[in-house]
């Protein structure tokens, strides 16, 4: 496809910085959590745009196919989201655990608190 | 002439980057948990157009539901509504950093093959071999399902062993808190 260049890239390299952004400006714990998983979904999109081929089809091979979309970033990318969801769900687990030792799970009190 | 594919491509590519903002504006915890659900979905149509049907699913089940359900009872243990404002930092020194992020990336972006080049580097290696060879080898017309279980499949046990530290760690972090909860 002739023209369109790497748009795809450019957009993931925007959602990475709003990714970024989020994780360093939120207060809220899980506000953070959001912004990584923002973060971490950029990268994927930059994969599977990768794996992109012209005129291809998904790489489920079938006799009316001749052309497909590169399998392998397919694949560590499906490893990448399930692993990725367990270490949210390991970050939202520790965020819990903050509440109940500090009482709130906004940065600046946590620290008021720790500091008291 | 622009395929249609890329034309939706670009649309859902633009509906995440609105999604995106609207998540960094906002202060209400509730509407930025909901709004990132929006943006799981909306990954898993862009994979769907983008050929990786196996990741759009795997994105919609994990990404979109469990994430969300996860994020809700974080948000319904911890009781808070919405980001304490007084505390909000300034938000300089974080644009300047993403900024600087995002040059860096746009340096590295400009030597990156044209968009779905068949004749892209990471089109030409052992991709080919998996889509000619996995048949006769594996005998699974999916050739990600081979990939995934048979020439990666210690990468996959790797994942396991990850996805069942995480639970662990979970289990450790949460057990006995409904005890300790009545204190405070």
């Amino acid at each position: 496809m002739e023209g369109l260049g790497i748009v795809n890239y450019w957009i993931v390299v925007a959602l990475m910085m709003t990714g970024l952004y989020v994780v360093m400006t939120a207060n809220n714990f899980v506000k953070k959590i959001i912004g990584l998983n923002i973060f971490q979904s950029s990268v994927f999109i930059l994969y599977i745009s990768i794996a992109k081929v012209s005129g291809g089809t998904a790489p489920i091979l079938t006799s009316e196919a001749e052309i497909y979309s590169n399998p392998l970033p397919h694949v560590l990318i499906l490893t990448a989201i399930v692993v990725g969801v367990a270490t949210t769900a390991l970050g939202l687990a520790l965020i819990v655990r903050i509440r109940s030792a500090f009482g709130t799970v906004d940065d600046h009190e946590v620290q008021d608190v720790a500091r008291d | 002439m622009i395929a249609i594919e890329f034309l939706v491509n670009f649309t859902l590519l633009g509906f995440l980057l609105a999604t995106a903002l609207v998540i960094s504006r906002t202060n209400r915890l509730f509407q930025s948990v909901m709004l990132f659900g929006i943006y799981s979905l909306l990954t898993a149509a862009l994979f769907v157009v983008l050929d990786a049907v196996d990741v759009a699913f795997t994105e919609a089940a994990v990404g979109t539901c469990i994430s969300t359900i996860l994020m809700l009872s974080a948000l319904s243990l911890t009781g808070s509504r919405r980001e304490v404002a007084m505390h909000r930092k300034s938000p300089a020194l974080a644009l300047g950093v993403s900024i600087a992020l995002g040059a860096a990336l746009a340096v590295g972006i400009m030597d990156m093959p044209e968009f779905a080049d068949p004749n892209a580097p990471a089109n030409l290696h052992v991709a080919p071999y998996y889509l000619t060879e996995s048949v006769s080898e594996i005998d699974i017309p999916n050739v990600v399902t081979s990939v995934l279980a048979s020439y990666r499949g210690y990468d996959t046990l790797g994942e396991v062993v990850v996805i069942f530290t995480a639970g662990i760690g979970v289990i450790a972090l949460l057990a006995g808190r409904t005890g300790k909860r009545d204190e405070d």
